[in-house]
């Protein structure tokens, strides 16, 4: 199968235009008669679900939690880049084109963050006209800040729950869709497996989670936008209940799953306390705007921080990267951490983290600016480690946050399987190898809110499907195999937990596919991956009820997943010989130790597609064609 | 340290529940409470037994998700903290602690201390939105906030839609996550179109779900995990004055 990028053809900035005036519309009578399931609700589900509702689509969305403002989107602090050039300062379209394609170590589709980068300015009046409080100047007007080593002002914000404010604007608009009536909601189902009919995507199968009942839903289009998977690393900043399971299932049914091992690690979370740790906590990248980070110059030295003296510390960033300094990109400033610990430098009791140190921001601003800025930070970091970053300085460390990987989508972000489309953090579309702060939330957003209400629509009026209901006997196969799973893992009555087996796939994954892979770890990971889900099935402990409230239950099905899907990451990792963005291979690396691309052999999307149980998987390449801007090495210093 | 827990178990909303004893072995201080909880499962699972059956997704005190009462008390003794962000250094050896589910007629229970709380989507259903589709926002900058206006909107939008202000109250009622709503959006000029109709809407719908009357006893602000204050109903109850004047 080639692929085919549906790319539309002539100049960058005119391609979506043209592409948007090229699809086929559908009717507004019409719209009604057309079923759409969305899967998820976090930003690029609920305002995909909130626009095709209000376009008059028949709307089903499904989530998990018990409501759908819970989603994982709930959780970002930072902010949303737009480029609004509001601060005056030189930014543009192009430019935050260029930096997010940059960003992303070339390995994203140019027309893709094109459009990203276009659309941008609109999810931000958009969002306003929700009334999201962003934060404002005494002049009434929206305020901006530097995030994430741009070197404009283009981040919009909440306080530190601009993710809470954007979702609960999304979700708020898909509320009063429910209440027209286009919308329906279906809270507490998790989506099991997709239904093909005729080699189209036509519903899913879920299960209600509270009654343990199977359901069977049909639609004209499905729309999965179930987030990422970095929960395959059992500790990460993601929500615990986050999963690969709804990409996973799509994937094996022929979605073809792009970049797998393109994952972000990110420089600043509060470093691991315990084993009974269940997940990490992020501190936001704005930190880095004031806080300087370094580890004592000797290794060993155990004295207090605030004991230690100038002459003994080393500010590693600001050495290494005079030009960036503490704003170094995330991939950058996460390997220097690990590098500093690997050198023995590491602080704190298990000598895996470094410091983040405000004392020279509290001298400079006053203590009152560094709590305006930080307060609810510094608080939330002094609840989980009881020490005060007023005081002496944060120690942190790089923890697993987001997956750029996902499934492979087209331009129109429709998968390898006809009418099954990915939004969010679920595709694969814009970050590359490499994600920029402040552009998940861009993403998710311009994903559901302005490119799937007409590349959806392109596709409904262009391919007619067969009436259909949920007596198909697809629905019926796809019903009973999922069954069947359910039944294997109750029948489970080892005695390792789910958790326990997370936990250990997680630290493999951390060890050998974090962050710096080799050939030798990365063919430790493949061997040990099979051998520990033949544990998972021997011996996992799986009581209870299926029909009924079963997290449990839930949760052993998510590990099943990952256990599966972690090779596939492994794989992808172990082919990439080269080192781009947050995929350092240590065999790809300039005299300086930094990441070395290899745009020669490797500019292209590895597409892999699902061969069976036991057979490996197909590898498919996008080639990527840069047309507008010339790749070149990443520099910071 | 070791701590015994007295926790709801039942297994379905139309059994009886009990509160049953466990003991949680080996806690270290700086375990969350809900690492605490699922330490407590993991040895439950491997035995074969039913886990109890808890909520939780972010665990950084954002999503809303988690929310139990702890020695009576929603989401346990520190002020403005989830229970997801209570930890452990908070108790000592040999402490018992109580672990109970929300109790309230518009949130029945589902398991355990999991109950439905999709009675708040209701509530925001009813009106707690602006009306105004996808495209054709005129610029963003084009509408100027006064920043102290912003900066209180803010502080209403931060809800996380516990339930904790509900599960305190004697009277069940949700005034307080309803009027943290009708703040954020009558502060804004954004809101102001609709604020009558929304406030009435969203009111009425508080009273359908089966949520009780707020007879002003002040529990839902000590107990609110993001600080939303008592304000917040008294500027519920003006918009509320103002529309039914408005309406005669
Ligand atoms: C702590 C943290 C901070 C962040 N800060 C920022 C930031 O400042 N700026 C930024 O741009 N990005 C940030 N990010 C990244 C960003 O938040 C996410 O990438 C983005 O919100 C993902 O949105 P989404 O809509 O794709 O998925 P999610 O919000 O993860 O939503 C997934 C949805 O799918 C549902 N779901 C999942 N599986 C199933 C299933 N099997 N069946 C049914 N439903 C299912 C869930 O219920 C949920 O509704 C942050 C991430 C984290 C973890
Ligand atoms: S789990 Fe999200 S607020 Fe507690």
């Amino acid at each position: 199968m080639t692929l085919d990028s549906k790319v539309p053809s002539g100049p960058l900035a005119d391609k979506w235009d043209r592409h948007r005036f090229d699809s086929k519309l559908v009717n507004p009578a019409n719209r009604r008669k057309h079923t759409v399931i969305i899967v998820g609700t976090g930003l690029a589900g609920a305002s995909a679900a909130a626009s095709l509702g209000e376009l008059g689509y028949n709307v089903l969305s499904f989530c998990i939690h018990d409501s759908p403002r819970r989603a994982h989107s709930i959780a970002a602090q930072g902010g949303i880049n737009a480029a609004k050039n509001y601060q005056n300062d030189a930014d543009s379209t192009w430019r935050l084109f260029y930096d997010t394609i940059k960003g992303g170590d070339y390995r994203a589709r140019e027309a893709n963050v094109y459009r990203l980068a276009q659309v941008s300015a609109n999810i931000i009046d958009q969002c306003v006209a929700q009334g999201v409080p962003f934060a404002r100047e005494y002049g009434g007007q929206l305020d901006n800040r530097s995030f994430g080593g741009a070197q404009v002002s283009r981040t919009f914000y909440a306080r530190g729950q601009t993710g809470q404010q954007l979702l609960l604007g999304a979700y708020q608009s898909m509320m009063r869709q429910v209440a027209k009536g286009s919308v329906t909601m279906f809270t507490q189902r998790e989506m099991l497996d997709v239904v093909l009919i005729d080699g189209k995507a036509r519903g899913i199968i879920c299960r209600n989670l509270v009654t343990g009942t199977l359901e069977r839903h049909v639609a004209d289009a499905v729309c999965l936008a179930t987030g990422g998977y970095g929960t395959a690393y059992y500790l990460s900043t993601n929500a615990v209940n986050s999963n690969v399971t709804a990409a996973w299932r799509a994937h094996k049914r022929g979605a073809f799953f792009a970049n797998p091992c393109f994952t972000q690690i990110h420089p600043t979370c509060i470093p691991v306390s315990g084993d009974d740790q269940s997940k990490l906590t992020l501190m936001s990248e704005s930190l880095r705007n004031d806080g300087r980070v370094w580890v004592p110059k000797n290794t060993g030295d155990k004295r207090h921080p605030n004991d230690i003296p100038e002459a003994d510390r080393d500010y590693y960033l600001e050495r290494k990267y005079p030009s960036f300094g503490n704003l170094v990109p995330r991939d950058v400033a996460s390997r220097n951490a690990k590098a500093m610990c690997d050198e023995g430098k590491g602080v704190g009791d298990s000598g895996l983290a470094v410091f983040l140190d405000f004392k020279e921001a509290i001298g400079r601003l006053g203590r009152d600016t560094v709590a305006g800025r930080y307060g609810n930070l510094f608080d939330m970091y002094r609840k989980i480690t009881d020490e005060d970053p007023y005081k002496e300085p944060m120690r942190i460390y790089p923890a697993m946050h987001y997956a750029m990987g996902g499934l492979w989508v087209d331009y129109n972000l429709m998968s390898t399987i006809p009418g099954l489309h990915v939004l969010g953090e679920a595709n694969f579309s814009d970050h590359g190898a490499n994600r920029l702060g402040a552009s998940a939330l861009m993403q998710g957003l311009a994903d559901g809110y302005f490119v799937i209400p007409y590349t959806l629509a392109h596709y409904i009026a262009s391919t007619p499907v067969a009436k259909a209901t949920t007596d198909h006997d697809a629905f019926k196969e796809a019903e009973h195999a999922v069954q069947a799973r359910i039944n294997r893992l109750l029948a489970g009555k080892g005695t390792k937990t789910p958790r326990a087996l997370h936990r250990e796939l997680g630290r493999l994954l951390w060890d050998e596919v974090g962050m710096s892979r080799n050939d030798a770890g990365l063919r430790r990971a493949l061997r040990r991956i099979p051998e520990l889900r033949e544990e998972f099935w021997q011996n996992v402990a799986v009581p209870g009820d299926p029909n009924n409230l079963n997290k449990n239950l839930e949760y052993a099905g998510r590990v099943a997943d990952y256990l599966e899907f972690a090779e596939l990451l492994a794989t992808d990792a172990l082919h990439r010989t080269e080192s781009c963005g947050g995929h350092f291979r240590e065999e790809s690396q300039t005299a300086d130790g930094e990441a070395k691309r290899d745009d020669e052999n490797f500019a292209y999307a590895a597409a892999w597609a699902w061969q069976g149980d036991g057979n490996a998987p197909e590898l498919h390449k996008e080639p990527l064609v840069f047309e507008n801007v010339k790749p070149s090495q990443r520099s910071y210093k | 340290m070791k701590v015994h827990l007295k926790v709801w178990r039942q297994s379905g909303p139309n059994v009886k529940g009990r509160l049953v004893d466990y003991t949680a072995d080996q806690v270290s201080p700086d375990m969350s409470f809900l690492e605490m909880l699922d330490s407590v499962n993991e040895t439950l699972i491997a035995k074969g037994d039913d886990p109890i059956a808890f909520d939780s997704d972010c665990r950084e005190g954002i999503c809303g998700t988690c929310g139990v009462m702890v020695d009576g008390r929603p989401h346990g003794p520190d002020s403005c903290t989830t229970v997801c962000q209570l930890h452990m250094r908070r108790y000592k050896d040999g402490d018992t602690i109580v672990i109970e589910p929300w109790h309230a007629k518009a949130f029945p229970l589902i398991k355990d201390l999991v109950v439905d709380r999709s009675a708040f989507d209701e509530i925001i259903q009813a009106g707690g939105y602006t009306s105004v589709n996808t495209g054709g926002a005129a610029d963003a900058n084009a509408i100027l906030i006064p920043k102290t206006a912003a900066d209180e909107a803010m502080d209403s939008a931060q809800c996380i839609g516990c339930g904790a202000c509900v599960a305190v109250c004697k009277n069940a009622a949700a005034a307080l996550f309803t009027s943290a709503k009708v703040t954020h959006l009558s502060l804004l000029p954004q809101g102001q179109m609709e604020a009558a109709a929304r406030v009435v809407a969203m009111v009425d719908a508080m009273d359908t779900a089966g949520f009780g009357g707020c007879s002003n006893e002040g529990e839902c602000e000590a107990v609110c995990p993001k600080g939303i204050t008592l304000k917040n109903i008294a500027t519920m109850n003006r918009e509320y004055r103002k529309a039914m004047f408005a309406n005669r």
